[in-house]
């Protein structure tokens, strides 16, 4: 088999410079005449962000990894590992703590306690050719689905496999095509939920980049087994490249027989739509999301009546998120034992996180179910960087909460999290260290949710904006006794008072911060103090006069004057004209590191 | 208006389908023109109030004319963790606007979003349609070069 160059070139890739590394390994490939020799594949994101750009090769059998790459890397690596098959060890990924090198991709730890049930074949296929999807199975279990199963034994396949939704609320998928399936009504709907709204989760947007065959197969197949004769996928509009992938795949599926009338002969007929988002972060609730495909504000509405009974235009829909459409597939090819083996009692299957924040490794990660979060931080995700403690992982965005170090043997899955005060959500983990601030991370999040909310209930549009103000004032020192009860108060009510999820879970990330930390609340409030120094107001910028080399970076590179002294000599700050953006703290050398910042400010 | 109406053609001067049409109009017009879109309620026969409260309620939507160069800054817990804020900072001061507003010269807009998905190589910040990774506050300087 020819060796096969493995371009990483998802949003993120492509932001890391991947379009250059795709640029000169095609044009080398052509001026050398190499084309007999090796293919090149551009693929979706592999997962390891960290390493953006990043190049697999694969020959003999093997995938080579090769780490953060600049252009001019790639003649080496066509010369040296395609042509002559040796591997540069100065590319290769390694540990940052013990320096230890891997070569193939299956060694590295970030990729070994991984279960990639639906991210390993990002790695495999080129989203834009609808013939690598199929050579690695693709498009199989829906010509199963169609020649050997009636609907009802398609639901109770995924019934039987416990597959739950992935968006967040882990409904059982069978059950929600159940009963979407037994609603009466002439057409039907299913839905596609790609609205990834939640800050730090992006899982949803690597398939559909990557591998978007696999999410219109599951709706494919999820439409016979419901008998739906129209589809919809709902996409964010932040995501331009998941949009065109998407929309090629429709056409290639549809040139190739897999939608449009009469499907691979089975008198099956359906149809997919692409409708694009504007920006609201609440059109990710799928009553919200039905109000934006009718064209109106995207407004949730009270349930019952549920969509599989009476969605879009008031007729039954099925909305499933991204990564269930794409377990199905899998499930139906597999068989529903496979897939209910892994897993925990409640919770089947694997997960897709999303691993970011202050962590070595970071990535997409798919792991079973039941996996500790130490495990996900420390083996997968390799720890903090730079010697830092941990502190906190958030997880479920702006509905979840912040698990501190105490539960970090938690084993994950949807009714561990909701019982540590969060969520599972559609699986972001954003990993915090010392220089988090708990209180600066819950103002963050009521910010977020103050300005997604849509404003029907009273509770969540005051509440979310009364409990803000609260928080902005304990951040800027002026912080009073009874606050944190206050606070606490508030989020219960707007918890229990709210229509929709958005509401329901407005208030965690401010109860679960005052549950698990509340000594740094008392902190801000009482000692006017930010222990992590990160609250402008409660700190200030000083130069130590031990540390200072006098080399005057810092007082050239101050917008507000505020630093003076002579070259050579100790420069100081004038607190008054501080205005605390942080600018002297990046440029002073590594060298001296004189710059501190401390809390409670100097006066 | 001729191109205006291409768009409703597109789109079959269906009520429902007023949000993709409000994104073709942006996109033609890089911003909801108030005539554009007193024309589309009276050809689709949409109140224009209800066109109002479309185009406020959805972010994506800007009935201001936005500058020649958009900044986008990623807000998102990743990138906020990782100090995008005082990133926000430095560009609101040095370019003396608010997100969502544009400068006075219309050179440049400078707006936020909630997340854009990269959250590994954050703070993000895209110019133009360019995603910059691992932004750094000194890297502001350069993409402000050539103006005062």
């Amino acid at each position: 088999m020819k060796p096969v160059l493995i371009i990483s070139a998802g949003t993120c890739g492509l932001a890391r410079g991947a379009q250059a590394l795709i640029k000169t390994a095609k044009d080398y490939r052509r001026k050398q005449r190499l084309h007999r020799e090796f293919d090149i594949k551009i693929t979706g994101c592999h997962g390891l962000c960290e390493a953006e750009p990043n190049i697999l090769v694969h020959f003999n059998g093997k995938f080579i990894f090769y780490q953060k790459l600049k252009p001019e890397n790639v003649k080496d690596i066509i010369e040296k590992t395609i042509l002559k098959g040796t591997v540069i060890k100065e590319f290769l990924w390694f540990d940052p703590k013990t320096k230890k090198k891997y070569e193939k991709i299956d060694d590295i730890p970030f990729y070994q306690k991984q279960l990639r049930i639906l991210l390993d074949h990002n790695v495999l296929i080129e989203p834009k050719y609808i013939k690598d999807y199929m050579k690695f199975g693709g498009y199989s279990a829906l010509d199963k689905v169609l020649k050997k199963h009636r609907p009802l034994d398609v639901i109770n396949i995924i019934k039987k496999s416990g597959l739950r939704g992935r968006g967040g609320a882990g409904f059982l998928t069978g059950k929600k095509w159940e009963i979407s399936r037994k609603a009466k009504g002439v057409e039907k709907y299913v839905i596609c939920n790609a609205d990834e709204g939640d800050p730090g989760a992006y899982m949803d947007r690597s398939l559909l980049e990557g591998n978007p065959h696999s999410v219109l197969e599951g709706m494919i197949i999820g439409a016979y087994a419901i008998g739906a004769n129209k589809g919809i996928i709902y996409v964010r509009n932040e995501y331009p490249l998941a949009v065109e992938n998407l929309g090629r795949a429709l056409e290639q599926a549809y040139r190739k027989g897999f939608l449009g009338m009469d499907i691979l002969k089975s008198k099956f007929n359906f149809d997919i739509d692409i409708v694009r988002g504007a920006g609201a972060f609440v059109c990710g609730e799928e009553t919200a999301l039905l109000a934006s495909i009718e064209g109106e504000v995207g407004r949730p509405r009270s349930r019952p009546p549920y969509p599989a009974e009476k969605g879009l235009w008031n007729r039954p829909t099925n909305i499933n998120n991204v990564e269930t459409w794409a377990n199905v597939p899998q499930i139906v090819i597999n068989g529903a034992n496979w897939f209910s083996q892994i897993g925990t009692k409640g919770s089947k299957g694997t997960k897709i996180f999303s691993l970011v924040g202050k962590i070595n490794n970071t990535g997409l990660v798919e792991v079973p179910m039941g996996i500790t979060l130490r495990e996900i931080i420390y083996d997968i995700g390799g720890g903090i960087p730079a010697g830092k403690k941990f502190k906190a992982v958030q997880t479920g965005g702006p509905s979840g909460g912040c698990i501190p170090h105490s539960l970090l043997d938690l084993p994950i899955d949807y009714e561990g999290l909701t019982q540590a005060g969060s969520m599972m959500g559609s699986g972001g983990m954003i990993v915090m260290d010392e220089d988090t601030c708990m209180v600066d991370i819950a103002r963050y999040f009521l910010d977020f949710t103050l300005h997604e909310s849509c404003g029907k209930c009273p509770s969540c549009r005051l509440g979310t904006k009364h409990m803000f103000q609260i928080l902005d004032r304990i951040t800027e020192g002026k912080g009073r006794e009874g606050d944190i009860e206050f606070l606490e108060n508030i989020g219960k009510n707007v918890e229990l008072t709210s229509l929709c999820g958005l509401g329901q879970t407005a208030a965690n990330p401010v109860l679960t911060t005052i549950r698990y930390f509340r000594d740094e609340y008392l902190a801000h409030i009482k000692e006017k103090r930010c222990p992590a120094l990160v609250c402008k107001s409660l700190i200030s910028y000083m130069i130590d006069p031990e540390l200072c080399g006098g080399c005057t970076v810092c007082a050239k590179n101050c917008p507000s004057d505020a630093i003076s002294g002579k070259p050579k000599d100790v420069y100081k700050i004038d607190q008054k004209k501080c205005i605390k953006c942080g600018i002297c703290l990046t440029v002073c050398p590594p060298k001296f590191k004189a710059v501190k910042k401390v809390s409670p400010p100097v006066k | 208006m001729k191109r205006v109406e291409n768009i409703f053609l597109r789109y079959k001067y269906q009520k429902d389908n007023i949000i993709p049409i409000l994104q073709n109009i942006q996109k033609q017009f890089n911003f909801l023109p108030t005539e554009v879109l007193k024309y589309a309620s009276q050809r689709l026969k949409i109140p224009l109030s209800k066109i109002y409260s479309l185009a406020t309620f959805y972010t994506t939507f800007s009935l201001k004319p936005r500058g020649k160069h958009l900044i986008t800054i990623c807000m998102g817990t990743a990138c906020h963790v990782r100090g995008s804020t005082a990133i926000l900072n430095e560009f609101e001061r040095k370019l003396s606007i608010k997100p969502g507003a544009t400068t006075k010269d219309m050179n440049y807009s400078l707006e936020t979003v909630n997340c854009l998905g990269c959250c590994a190589i954050g703070p993000i910040v895209v110019y133009d349609g360019k995603y910059i990774g691992e932004f750094k506050l000194k890297d502001i300087g350069r993409i402000l070069k050539g103006r005062a």
